[in-house]
C-alpha cells in the first residue's frame, strides 16, 4: 500500500462566525508534518472542531490560509478536496440504508471506481479494521455494535487511501474498554500507513497517547501551545496550559515510557522473589501503579519470551 | 328517481329479470347466478374503472407531492403555506369538492380526479418532508465531509433514508382514495361506486349487488395496502435488521 502522506500548514487561519464579535479560530498557525499526527485539544469553545472543518471546507475560512502540500484549499475544487480527504465523526454518521461495504465504497464509488475493485478494496480495509470480510460486509449499520460501527467509520475515511485525515473525536462516544482498544489499533494502523492525521478530542489523555504532536486551544480558538506530547506535560508554558493537563502531568509524562525503556539491573539469585513480575512493554505509569498497589519498592521486567530481564527500583522507575 | 334513471344503462340489475331465480327471488345477499351472469358486464369493468382513478389519481398526487416536498423541504419558509394548502384540500369533503368542481371542469372523470388527486396532495406531502427530515444530521454531515454534492446527497442518501415515510403514505393514500374513488359514481357511471350506487337506488335495496360491488372495493384495498406492504419490505431492507 502506498504510503504517501501530505503536508498540512495552518498559516493564520481565522474564522469569525457571521454575526459574532469574537473569532472561533483566531490566527492559528501550525505545521502538520506529512505522516504525523496532531490532536487539537482543549475545552469546549476552543475552536478545535470548526479547525478542522476548515481543512475540507465544510467551515469556510475568514482570512488567512490552510495548505495542503503548499497548495491553498481555496484553489482546490471543494468535492474533489473533500474525497481527497479520509473524514470520520465522532457519531460515525454511517448511511443507515447501504451495507457496510456499499458504505466504505462511498468515495470509491463518487470517483467511478469499477465494481470489482470497490469489491476488493472493501474486503482489504474491513481486514484492515479487523472486521471479517466474508461475514460483516454484507451487513446493515443497525447490526453492529458502536465500536465496530467506528471501524466500519475509518475503513470508509480510508477507502481511496487519502493522503490526509481529519478525525473528529472519532472514539468520543465509545465506552473505556473499547476505547483503549480502538486507539491501540488505531496507532498500529498508523505505524503501516504513515497517513498525515488531524485528531480533535477534549480528552488529554487520548492526546497524550495518540498524538505525536498536541496543539492546545484555549476559548477563542488561540493557540496555547504546540508541542511534543513529552514537552506539553515537562514544560507547560503557562497556567491555562498546567491547568489544561492537569496536577498529575508528571504522572501522565510517565505514560509515555515503557519498563522496556529503562536500564534495568541483572536479576540476583533469589533476590527477585516475591517482586511484582510486568512485561517490558508496560508503561511506567502502570508499573508505578503496581508497586503502590503492591507496596514494594522495586519489581522484575519480563521479556517477551516471558523470561525475567531484570529489576527496575521505584527511584529508577519515576527519576 | 336518478338511480333508476342510471339503471338503465348500468345493465339489468332489476331482481325479477330475465331467468327467475330463487335467489334473486328473495333479494338473498350472496347470488352467484347473478354474480357469475354480470361479472364480464358490470363488475369487472367497474373494477378495472376503479383501479384506473385510483392509480391515475396516486399517482399525479404522488408526482405533484414530491415537487412540493422537494420545495418545502429546501425552502423551510414555504413549508408552511404548501403545508396549509394541501391541509385545506384535505378538509373538504369530496362529494362537495366534486360539486365545487363541476362548473370549472363539468361532470366527467376530470372531475374525479381532480378531487381524487387534490385528497392525496396531503398524506404524500406530509409524510414525503417528514421522512427527508428524519434523515440524522450526523448522515449528512459525513455525505457532505466526503464530498457528495447536493444533488448526490439528496439521491443516494435523503432520499433513499425518506423510503420508509414516503411508503406509509402510499399506502394510506392508495387504500383512502380506493374508498374515497366509490363516492365517484355519484357524478360518473365509473368505478366500483356506480353498481352500488344502482343498488342502493333499486326499491328494495338489490343485496347481491351491494355486497358483491362494495366487498369488490374492500378486496382491492387490502390487496394494494397488502402488495405495497411487499414492496416496501423490498426496498427497504435495511428497516428489517432492528
Amino acid at each position: 500500500m502506498p504510503t504517501e502522506a501530505a503536508e498540512l500548514v495552518f498559516d493564520e487561519a481565522t474564522k469569525v462566525y457571521p454575526g459574532r464579535d469574537d473569532a472561533a479560530v483566531d490566527h492559528l498557525s501550525l505545521t502538520v508534518p506529512a505522516g504525523e499526527i496532531c490532536v487539537l485539544v482543549g475545552p469546549s469553545g476552543g475552536g478545535k472542531t470548526t479547525a478542522l472543518k476548515l481543512v475540507n471546507g465544510l467551515i469556510p475560512l475568514t482570512s488567512g490560509y490552510i495548505r495542503i502540500d503548499g497548495r491553498p484549499i481555496g484553489d482546490y475544487d471543494v468535492t474533489e478536496l473533500r474525497r481527497s480527504i479520509g473524514y470520520v465523526i465522532q457519531q460515525v454518521g454511517l448511511f443507515p440504508h447501504m451495507t457496510v461495504e456499499a458504505n466504505i465504497g462511498t468515495v470509491p464509488r463518487l470517483l467511478g471506481w469499477k465494481r470489482q475493485r470497490i469489491r476488493d478494496r472493501a474486503a482489504e480495509l474491513l481486514e484492515l479494521v479487523g472486521l471479517d470480510p466474508e461475514k460483516d460486509r454484507k451487513r446493515f449499520p443497525a447490526e453492529l455494535s458502536g465500536g465496530q460501527r467506528q471501524r466500519v467509520g475509518l475503513a470508509r475515511a480510508l477507502a481511496v487511501n487519502p493522503r490526509l485525515m481529519l478525525m473528529d473525536e472519532p472514539f468520543g462516544a465509545i465506552d473505556p474498554i473499547v476505547r483503549a482498544r480502538l486507539q491501540d489499533e488505531f496507532l498500529r494502523l498508523q505505524h503501516e500507513l504513515r497517513k498525515t492525521v488531524v485528531f480533535v478530542t477534549h480528552d488529554i489523555d487520548e492526546a497524550i497517547k495518540i498524538g505525536d504532536r498536541i496543539a492546545i486551544l484555549r476559548e477563542g480558538g488561540k493557540l496555547a501551545q504546540f508541542d511534543t506530547p513529552q514537552q506539553i506535560l515537562e514544560a507547560p508554558v503557562d497556567e491555562f496550559v498546567a491547568d489544561f493537563v492537569g496536577r498529575d502531568r508528571a504522572l501522565k509524562a510517565l505514560t509515555l515510557r515503557t519498563l522496556g525503556d529503562l536500564e534495568l539491573a541483572p536479576v540476583q539469585a533469589g533476590g527477585a522473589d516475591g517482586l511484582p513480575q510486568l512485561p517490558a512493554d508496560t508503561n511506567l505509569r502502570d508499573a508505578l501503579a503496581v508497586l503502590v498497589a503492591e507496596r514494594t519498592h522495586a519489581l522484575v521486567v519480563l521479556g517477551s519470551d516471558g523470561s525475567p530481564r531484570g529489576v527496575v527500583r521505584r527511584e529508577e522507575l519515576i527519576g | 328517481m336518478s338511480g333508476h334513471l342510471l339503471l338503465a344503462g348500468g345493465g339489468p340489475v332489476i331482481p325479477n329479470f330475465g331467468k327467475p331465480n330463487e335467489c334473486l327471488k328473495h333479494n338473498g345477499w350472496f347470488c352467484t347466478y347473478w354474480i357469475h351472469k354480470h361479472w364480464h358486464d358490470i363488475l369487472q369493468p367497474a373494477l378495472i374503472q376503479h383501479i384506473q382513478l385510483t392509480v391515475i389519481a396516486v399517482g399525479i398526487g404522488f408526482v405533484i407531492s414530491f415537487l412540493l416536498a422537494i420545495i418545502g423541504y429546501r425552502f423551510r419558509i414555504l413549508d408552511g403555506p404548501i403545508g396549509v394548502l394541501t391541509d385545506f384540500a384535505y378538509t373538504i369533503p369530496s362529494i362537495a369538492f366534486f360539486l365545487l368542481l363541476v362548473p370549472l371542469t363539468g361532470v366527467t372523470v376530470t372531475t374525479v380526479e381532480v378531487a381524487l388527486v387534490a385528497f392525496t396532495l396531503f398524506i404524500f406531502y406530509r409524510n414525503i418532508v417528514v421522512g427527508l427530515r428524519s434523515v440524522p444530521p450526523e448522515v449528512l454531515e459525513s455525505a457532505r465531509g466526503m464530498g457528495m454534492t447536493r444533488g448526490q446527497t439528496f439521491w443516494r442518501v435523503e432520499l433513499p433514508l425518506a423510503r420508509p415515510a414516503i411508503f406509509a403514505g402510499l399506502r394510506i393514500a392508495t387504500v383512502a382514495t380506493i374508498s374515497i374513488a366509490t363516492v365517484a359514481a355519484f357524478l360518473i357511471q365509473d368505478g366500483l361506486g356506480a353498481p352500488i350506487f344502482d343498488a342502493i337506488g333499486t326499491p328494495d335495496l338489490f343485496h347481491t349487488e351491494l355486497l358483491t360491488a362494495g366487498g369488490l372495493a374492500v378486496l382491492l384495498a387490502l390487496t394494494a395496502d397488502f402488495l405495497l406492504a411487499g414492496l416496501q419490505r423490498a426496498v427497504t431492507p435495511w428497516t428489517r435488521t432492528r
